[in-house]
């Protein structure tokens, strides 16, 4: 019985391991499996577009990198780079110290301010005082979040928790909630739908912490790749010497999102 | 919004435009899904129910606490777990041995999640089912001179499945639902696609309900397939049931 | 749902061990092994971040027990009427009834709870008249949404149940009732349901095992249960494995916990015969 056993469990290893994935040099990009415009969102046909999938495909292409998107859970996307699942993460993540003691960073490829946007005609400003009272909603496990419970939920202002942006952004147009704090070109991506501009305004810029919000955004890699961060960084570098970057941002931004 | 609009229908066409390519694209994922991880239970069920009955008491005890623990803990827990460690873990084992560190694509991994919640359970049917088989029929086998091997063959297997199918298909209806909760690990089946698809439009009623007519189809589809095989399985029984 | 197959995926009364059957040489010796993992784990891996979160996990597990009784008894209460129509009622209320059953227990939960909350829940704020009522407060909270899914789910499946538990009661025995001048309430309420529970409890269970496995969905709309906390955990300790053991040992405490006293409750219903 045993034997049986055995053969088994050999056969569905090899059951398994026989449909892996056939390209094993093709590096996994991870971006979260949610609409995020106009970073990373799927269209109609299921392809995934928007400025940060321009970026992957123009930065893999000058690093000579063969580059897979790969959508995951973002409030599992660090435990999917550290158990090998993807190679990279591509999904506007903030390089912060918090981060950095569990997975590594390139160079920042953006960097964009962090904005609070609420419903009309409230009285809402991006300070701990303009929120005492309200209910604010951030994406789990974002430096939105972390600034929020940090800045605001001492002060007063009942902070919920939600695992992507898009379900913030519809519990504020729901009237569930008064306020989201987030990613101001994020934001204002969503202020430009028809559900943004019937139910909500742009209440302002949160202040500047460096040490929550970090200094930008960057490609997320595993601790140790080194040659694969140099790969990345030297990438990122020349797309921006070379005005790639700037000519596919243009078609999205009217500003240089790359930051000071 | 609601009310000068009623219904887009032209969100669901099958084209660009239109969601209903991705749709269906996610409802063959969560179907191919359904059909390896409910194969995969199946293959660990045989061994466990078997195992169970005739195995040794170590190895009794190990696959007692192995359907214990996944009928106690939440599938989604499960899935999250295994999904993360459990991937990681058989990597590892594959490493041992000398297969190599492999990268499990989302379909497997979806397979080997779906399959190993599916084995405890089917060890758990299966197991009824083999107890159900008259021992004299067993035991007439046996005084035939068949080998454990025939025996198992020719009489436990087919005498025990009009027992097993009744209990099987549910499983399998609880896998084809099962496959839902991948969405929460961000894989692309039919859930998880909805829900990306009702947040881009913002038309989340309609994608929902087109979501659950699928759902619903697949389940009505395997009813009828099912009280087939349930009828071809019980012929020459006893109709008392 | 069959008898057998509630079994087959829930843990029931009938798994439980027994006292004495622990003390086999072979069970000492693996229960060894087991302590020695257990200790591997508590040494060599961080639970540095437990204090801290105890206190909300202790909230946590709360509100996950607080969803599971509350659905299950309202379930119960709305399986009652389902099982019983599909039995004896008319056409008008048998169809209905069957066609709930049959949606519900035909789409995954996940789905229907989603639908719920972001379908039906972006729907109402459309709707000034729904805004200005005395609801409204409540419909701006996600907990009613994950107790009306789960509540509809249980009915569904344990109406199923109460189907057959209500067309399983000997005829004789409503025969005999009948004979005894009882009216068609005096019936149902002395004889009819009850020996319908009776004979549905161990199913019932079973169902309710069950349905504590279906309660994390509800994190999924931010209602902040014992598995949000270790989402929670998950995110800001960036651990995996650790905050999910965790989490799993704590679903087995509750089933076991919710199991022993199922048993202590049926033992303490007198059977007769069987």
């Amino acid at each position: 019985m045993k034997k049986a056993l055995k053969v088994l469990a050999v056969a569905a290893a090899i059951a398994v391991s026989g449909g892996v994935a056939a390209s094993a040099e093709a590096l996994k990009v991870g971006v979260a499996a949610e609409p995020y415009a106009p970073f990373t969102a799927p269209d109609a046909s299921g392809k995934w577009e928007g400025w940060e999938v321009e970026f992957m495909n123009a930065m893999c292409a000058e690093a000579k990198l063969e580059c897979v998107l790969t959508p995951v859970a973002w409030d599992g996307i660090i435990p999917a780079l550290t158990s090998k699942k993807i190679d990279m993460i591509i999904s506007s993540m903030s390089i912060t110290d918090e981060r950095l003691k569990t997975i590594d960073f390139s160079d920042k490829y953006y960097n964009t301010p962090t904005g609070i946007i609420g419903t009309k005609g409230q009285d809402i400003k991006p300070t701990p005082e303009g929120l005492n009272g309200k209910s604010l909603g951030v994406q789990v496990s974002t430096v939105h979040q972390a600034y929020a419970a940090k800045h605001f939920a001492p002060a007063g202002v009942d902070v919920k928790e939600y695992q992507t942006q898009d379900e913030a952004n519809n519990d504020l147009a729901a009237g569930r909630l008064d306020a989201v704090q987030a990613d101001a070109i994020a934001l204002k991506a969503f202020l430009a739908t028809d559900q943004g501009k019937e139910c909500c305004d742009y209440k302002g810029d949160v202040a500047e912490d460096v040490a929550v919000i970090g200094p930008g955004v960057g490609v997320g890699l595993r601790k140790g790749e080194t040659e694969l961060k140099d790969k990345v960084n030297a990438a990122i570098k020349a797309i921006r010497d070379n005005g790639t970057y700037d000519t596919f941002s243009k078609k999205y931004f009217d500003f240089d999102i790359y930051g000071k | 919004m609601a009310a000068d609009s009623l219904v887009n229908w032209g969100l669901l066409s099958l084209s660009a435009p239109g969601w209903g390519g991705v749709l269906l694209q996610g409802f063959f994922n969560s179907i191919q899904i359904a059909v390896g991880g409910f194969t995969l239970g199946l293959a660990l069920g045989v061994g466990g129910a078997f195992g169970k009955l005739y195995g040794g008491p170590v190895l009794r005890d190990l696959l007692e606490c192995y359907t214990t623990v996944v009928r106690a803990v939440p599938e989604l827990v499960l899935i999250l777990l295994l999904y993360y460690a459990g991937t990681d873990l058989l990597n590892q084992v594959l490493a041992l041995v000398a297969i190599g560190p492999v990268d499990i694509s989302g379909l497997m991994a979806g397979i080997f999640v779906i399959g190993v919640v599916q084995g405890a359970y089917s060890t758990e049917v299966l197991r009824g089912a083999i107890k159900a088989v008259p021992a004299g029929q067993i035991e007439a086998a046996r005084a035939y001179g068949m080998s454990p091997t025939m025996v198992l063959r020719r009489i436990t297997l087919p005498a025990m499945l009009p027992y097993a199918i009744p209990g099987l298909s549910n499983l399998w209806l609880i896998a084809t639902k099962d496959t839902a909760l991948l969405a929460v690990v961000g894989f692309s089946e039919l859930t998880l696609v909805t829900r990306q698809a009702a947040g881009t439009t913002k038309a989340y009623l309609l994608f929902f309900l087109a979501a659950g007519a699928l759902y619903l189809a697949l389940t009505l589809v395997s009813n009828v397939f099912i009280g087939m095989l349930e009828r071809h399985a019980r012929r020459g029984l006893a109709v008392n049931r | 749902m069959t008898d057998e197959t509630t079994h087959a995926v829930a843990f029931t009364p009938e798994d439980l061990p027994t006292a004495k059957s622990f003390f086999k040489p072979h069970r000492i010796v693996m229960m060894l092994v087991f302590a020695a993992f257990v200790v591997a784990v508590a040494v060599f891996m961080r639970w540095d971040w437990l204090p801290r979160y105890l206190p909300r996990l202790g909230w946590g597990i709360l509100v996950s027990l607080a969803m599971l009784f509350s659905t299950a008894i309202l379930g119960f209460l709305l399986a009652v009427p389902i099982g019983l129509v599909q039995v004896t009622g008319p056409w008008f209320l048998k169809l209905p009834a069957k066609i709930f059953c049959t949606v519900i227990r035909g789409t995954p939960l996940l789905l229907q709870l989603w639908l719920l909350y972001y379908g039906l829940g972006s729907l109402f704020p459309q709707f000034p008249a729904i805004r200005q009522s005395f609801l409204w407060p409540y419909l701006r909270e996600a907990w009613p949404y994950g107790v009306a899914a789960l509540t509809i789910s249980f009915a569904a499946y344990e109406g199923e149940v109460m189907r057959g538990a209500f067309a399983g009661v000997p005829n004789g025995e409503l025969e005999a009732a009948k004979a005894y001048g009882m009216g068609r309430w005096t019936m149902f309420r002395r004889i009819w349901l009850p020996r319908a529970i009776h004979r549905a409890l161990p199913t019932l269970n079973g169902e309710t095992v069950l349905q504590l496995k279906s309660t994390p969905l509800v994190a999924t709309v931010t209602v902040v249960d014992v598995y949000a906390v270790i989402s929670k955990v998950r995110q800001e300790t960036f651990l995996t494995y650790e905050p999910l053991l965790l989490l799993a040992l704590i679903y087995m405490c509750l089933t076991g916990i919710l199991v022993v006293a199922f048993r202590t409750f049926e033992n303490r219903i007198p059977t007769r015969g069987a």
